[in-house]
């Protein structure tokens, strides 16, 4: 823009600063905002998982009356809803968030408050969900809500209407957060970093945003005409008022479906590129592995039928969403033998964060063909709604998004906290996760096939199920002891000193340029991108660092700003006034919001400059 | 690294590679409205599977007011020239000019909302209402939103207005109403799909 | 039926060695899909087994690989330098593409010819009405006018049309044994043939989330032979209720006042329309939809408290005195 050299003429402007606390809440650096994303995303795990255990728990032994089957109900519900929406999906945003910027060279996001109005819309909404708990009514029709069922004759509680505004608050912010990083990675890259030589996991960001803007609307439809048919007597899916109960089921898959390559496309991008780190070998098949990707998110939204196998839609219907179910399974292949060929012929660093990198592939192979055999039509007959399901989607979800996460988390967290994790608890952490896991969920697939089907909240003795329930439920407490490992290196490695260099991986792209934790400016000189592995490249084909695109001098920062968590704040207190019908409280606060809504669209941030110190910033 | 490298480099940079805006905001926008596109579609295609189901209420071909919904959907449709000669008047740096071209689009956005206000209103003493039947629901829904969007646009385009009127025009203004303006165009074109699949399909029958 | 054998032939091993690990482990096989008595269920076993064998040929494939690497080439300390750096190979890259797409075909092509037998309901088939209720299963036989709950009576060897509505929410019938599940979705009529090869008592229940009493809305498939199920439906469209003892009587006349506007009893003037159709009780192995087995004590603990017994039952509390719960059991058990 014109307007900056004129700023750097030396104009003054005033920028508020905050400490303490405030500079968390008012903080628009896409680094802090990561790690808030990620710190809250494992908060809401530790509910997820709390919630995991009791219904295992409860399936320990038939007839069990440990809790309600209403109980039961929204145990699940809030389980899925947990960890799909306050776990999986925050916590790769949260990488996203602290690790795209610095690996494609900028200096921010694009819109950096919009970016703080994101994270808090999504604090606060799962805050909001969880408070249906205090009014005694928590959503209890499964995460994906069906219809009659999650309608207001039927569920006449409020847990319902919890589900409903909490889930739209935090997909607006997750659209949001879509718009932002398919503006910051389509434009704002450091001179040289062309598409193709963008890292993988920047890739996963990108195909995965573009996911988001198609996925949400169609789900933020769906929740403001349950809204309405609550709230208001509408008849979208009262089927005495001419609705349609299938109405539901579409939308919310047509977003379901996509939603789960939403999770599971960073977990690619992850393993992307901690393979290569710790095989000391360039990813096998980069172009492949990029097209790959956008072949999965293209296919996505072709299968969502197959979610509704069992609605009698008929075999032509069927047969057509099989096979494109079937299709998906070619691109994930490429990438899966790609990931295999990166690993043939190199030089195999066993750190923790390869080891849930590579564990990865096994367990998402398992998954993955689970999934093929689930999408022959008149087969998954037998298998939908069974655990065999259960098993096969936490084969992918906790196998693969949640493994690479973790892997993640051991990778970047020097990066993120410039500490690296302790290797020993580390490796006692993995193991643990990985034989709970398996434990866990692999008996699931022969329970399921023996006939029980998923969402019961008790089942009778003499079916076969008990021993392999007993087994699943052992399999949840070694993994609760993983976790807690976890937890433990987690704070005690935070405890320590922050003496993360700059590159404790000898890593290959640019956030492995610039100091542990990167300044708040990421890099005192925009890098120059001479290649793909734009620092490795420069390690072991150049000098050792990066060149720089442009002279030294002050950057420009933008200030921080108390406006997103106002905006989102009052957002939730007028979903208050939804919940309550109260006409009053909901529409004053809604006016509210968008009175700050206006303000932030007139308002014009100068931001202010800082002077970065000599070497601060690269290495 | 010295600074004429880095000149030389700043020729090869990355958006043009794709031939997207390179104003952020420009691009955002666009983005944006790919999103709402989606909306729409999701909100159209409920519509389209619902419209059937009228029960005993109003059908769609006995209650549409065609002729005045030709004259709201002029209406709109001159704003989005009304708003292009605003931005036009921008681009020649003539202030007066755009800002006598948005007050024009806003007063006619307000028309519309008058028109769609009147057809509601109508409708509903026709009995046709949110809870009436499902296709009572999906029409109010729709139409509605989109409504709610072209008020979303007035008071957008009013705020710049204002802006420009207290402190006049800069850079970044410029963008800030060449955005509005875009905005507008969208929920424009959306409103001639509603007006194809809803009003003009919905009297064929 | 081509390419069930085909893919036995390919499986024979590892179906055995399968079929030893996941069944042995607990010898039963009350509801599963893995012990199929009709053609349909035994159809889909065969694609189960078909392509848990590609499956698991390519798992074993890349593991194997994945393993050899990860000893092969773990890093050493008399490493010296970069390993060769490979960006990729076109060949390999081509072949892990159509490979797995010829694998897929395999799969597809039972895929789509299933989905059209399943699909397509025989013309000659045997219709029963499926009226799912939260949380029990109302089973009507149109022509006979003979309705039953909970427990579904249907000839061996015969394909028998599953003609599936529900009256609330939606429900999934599902019968593992018999064949694989289809939903009961309220404004919707949906079919789903099935067959039984044997006969014998099968389990069901509902696969899809219902609210509080899901876990206990199952079911039974009684299959008989075509002499008894004529017999039964013979005894059903001419019920006869016999009371005789005081407290039966006193039973029938609490049942009329409580009770008989939810329920009907065929042969009685009850014809309630809310609750289970009641007519032969005591031919049905259980009550409350499979909750308990029908004895004296549980009907008494039933009428007890319902809602204890199966949660989120419409059936409410009626605060019934243990004389008044003994006389509608005593009534209760003629139903015969």
């Amino acid at each position: 823009m014109a307007a900056i050299p004129e700023r750097l003429a030396g104009i003054h402007h005033e920028t508020r600063t905050y400490t303490g606390i405030w500079s968390w809440l008012a903080s628009v650096d896409h680094k802090k905002i990561g790690i808030m994303y990620i710190v809250s995303a494992l908060f809401f795990m530790a509910f997820g998982g709390a919630e995991a255990l009791i219904v295992r728990l409860q399936l320990w032994q038939p007839n069990n009356h440990l809790v309600s089957a209403e109980t039961f109900n929204q145990l699940f519900t809030m389980h899925g809803v947990t960890m799909i929406f306050l776990v999986a999906m925050p916590i790769l945003i949260g990488f996203i968030n602290a690790i795209v910027p610095l690996q494609i060279g900028a200096r921010d996001v694009a819109f950096p408050r919009m970016n703080a109005l994101s994270l808090w819309l999504f604090v606060f909404g799962g805050l909001f969900l969880y408070s249906s708990f205090l009014f005694g009514s928590m959503p209890d029709a499964g995460w994906f809500n069906y219809v009659p069922l999650s309608g207001a004759h039927y569920s006449p509680g409020v847990g319902i209407d919890f589900y409903d505004i909490g889930l739209q608050i935090t997909g607006i912010g997750t659209l949001m957060t879509a718009i932002n990083f398919l503006v910051t990675i389509l434009n704002m890259r450091a001179p040289g970093m062309r598409l193709l030589r963008m890292p993988l996991f920047t890739w996963s960001a990108l195909i995965t945003m573009l996911l988001i803007l198609f996925a949400f609307p169609p789900i933020t439809v769906n929740l403001i005409l349950q809204m309405f048919d609550r709230l208001f007597g509408a008849n979208f899916f009262n089927i005495a008022g001419g609705g349609n109960a299938l109405l539901w089921q579409n939308l919310f898959w047509i977003f379901g479906h996509p939603e789960v390559y939403i999770v599971i496309l960073p977990a690619f991008g992850i393993i992307s590129e901690i393979v290569p780190v710790f095989a000391k070998k360039v990813l096998f098949g980069y172009e492949s592995m990029a097209m790959a990707l956008s072949i999965i998110a293209f296919l996505s939204f072709m299968v969502w039928t197959h979610h509704m196998f069992a609605d009698g839609l008929g075999p032509v219907v069927n047969s057509i969403f099989a096979i494109t179910s079937m299709l998906i399974a070619v691109p994930t292949g490429i990438k899966i033998f790609n990931w295999l060929a990166t690993l043939w012929g190199g030089r195999i660093h066993f750190k923790t964060a390869m080891m849930y990198a590579l564990s990865f592939i096994p367990l998402f192979v398992i998954g993955g063909v689970s999934g093929v055999m689930l999408a022959m039509a008149p087969a998954d007959l037998q298998y939908n709604d069974s655990y065999f399901v259960v098993a096969h989607f936490h084969y992918v979800l906790f196998g693969g998004t949640l493994m690479g996460a973790l892997a993640g988390l051991y990778y970047w967290f020097p990066k993120i906290w410039g500490r690296v994790l302790n290797e020993t608890l580390g490796k006692w952490n993995f193991w643990l996760v990985f034989i709970g896991f398996n434990v866990t969920f692999f008996p699931m697939h022969i329970v399921g096939l023996e006939g029980m089907p998923r969402r019961i909240a008790t089942y009778s003795a003499g079916y076969g199920w008990t021993i392999w329930n007993q087994v699943s439920t052992v399999g949840a407490f070694i993994l609760l002891v993983g976790m807690l490992i976890l937890l433990y290196n987690l704070i005690t490695t935070f405890m320590r000193k922050a003496d993360a260099p700059g590159d404790p991986w000898d890593g290959r792209a640019l956030e492995w340029a610039t100091s542990s934790p990167a300044p708040e400016y990421n890099f005192a000189q925009t890098p120059l991108v001479r290649a793909r592995d734009a620092f490795w490249v420069e390690k072991y084909e150049g000098d050792g660092t990066v060149p720089a695109a442009e002279p030294a001098g002050p950057i420009h920062m933008p200030s921080p700003s108390l406006a997103p968590i106002g905006i989102a704040f009052t957002l939730v207190l007028a979903g208050y006034g939804a919940v309550l019908h109260s006409a009053v409280i909901g529409g004053f606060f809604l006016l509210v919001t968008f009175w700050q809504i206006g303000r932030s669209l007139v308002a014009e941030d100068h931001g202010y400059h800082v002077t970065p110190q000599i070497g601060g910033g690269s290495q | 690294m010295s600074t004429t490298d880095a000149h030389v480099v700043a020729q090869q940079t990355q958006p043009t590679e794709i031939g997207l805006p390179k104003d952020n905001k420009v691009l955002g926008l666009w983005i944006f409205l790919a999103g709402e596109s989606a909306f729409f579609a999701s909100l159209i295609g409920t519509y389209l599977g619902l419209h059937g189901a009228t029960l005993h209420g109003p059908t769609a071909q006995s209650i549409f007011d065609l002729p005045l919904t030709t004259v709201a959907t002029l209406i709109l449709l001159t704003s989005s020239l009304t708003v292009v000669l605003g931005v036009q008047a921008m681009q020649r740096k003539d202030v007066r000019g755009m800002q006598i071209w948005l007050w024009v689009t806003a007063l006619l956005g307000i028309f519309f909302l008058e028109f769609q206000g009147y057809e509601f209103f109508t409708f509903y003493n026709k009995g046709l209402t949110l809870h009436s039947s499902a296709f009572g629901s999906a029409f109010f829904t729709l139409t509605g939103f989109h409504g709610l969007h072209v008020l979303f646009g007035v008071f957008w385009i009013l705020l710049l207005l204002f802006q420009s009127l207290k402190h006049g025009i800069n850079e970044e203004r410029t963008s800030k109403v060449f955005i509005a303006s875009l905005y507008w165009h969208f929920v424009d074109v959306v409103w001639v799909v509603i007006f194809t699949l809803v009003y003009l399909a919905g009297k064929v029958g | 039926m081509r390419w069930k054998q085909r893919g036995f032939r390919v499986t024979l091993p590892l179906l055995a060695v399968g079929a030893a690990v996941l069944l042995s482990g607990c010898g039963v096989s009350k509801q599963s899909a893995l012990a199929p008595v009709g053609p349909v269920a035994r159809a889909q076993l065969g694609m189960f087994w078909e392509s848990l064998a590609i499956m698991t040929g390519i798992f074993v494939i890349v593991v194997a690989v994945f393993l050899y690497s990860l000893i092969r080439f773990r890093a050493r300390k008399t490493d010296t330098g970069l390993p060769k750096q490979v960006h990729g190979n076109t060949t390999l890259e081509i072949a892990w593409t159509i490979i797995p797409i010829v694998l897929l075909v395999f799969l597809a092509i039972p895929t789509v010819h299933y989905a059209y037998a399943f699909g397509d309901v025989p013309p000659n088939a045997m219709k029963v009405d499926v009226v799912g209720h939260q949380f029990w299963w109302e089973f009507d036989y149109p022509g006979s006018g003979v309705t039953t709950a909970n427990q579904v009576h249907i000839p061996v060897n015969t394909k028998v049309d599953f003609v599936l509505t529900s009256a609330d929410v939606i429900h999934s019938f599902w019968v593992p044994r018999l064949g694989g599940k289809t939903d009961l979705i309220p404004g919707r009529v949906n079919n789903l043939w099935l067959e039984s090869n044997q006969t014998g008592t099968f389990y069901g229940q509902c696969a899809q989330l219902c609210g509080a009493g899901h876990a206990y809305m199952k079911f039974t498939v009684l299959v008989q032979t075509q002499a008894a199920y004529d017999a039964w439906l013979q005894s059903m469209q001419h019920p006869t209720v016999s009371v005789t003892t005081p407290l039966e009587q006193a039973g029938m006349k609490l049942f009329s006042q409580d009770c008989a506007t939810c329920h009907t009893i065929g042969g009685t003037a009850f014809n309630g329309k809310v609750g289970p159709n009641l007519t032969e009780l005591m031919q049905r192995p259980t009550i409350a939809a499979g909750t308990l087995t029908n004895t004296p004590a549980n009907l008494a603990q039933w009428l007890h408290n319902p809602p204890a017994v199966k949660p989120g039952a419409l059936m409410p509390n009626l605060h019934l005195s243990q004389t008044q719960i003994q006389s509608l059991v005593a009534f209760l058990e003629t139903l015969k």
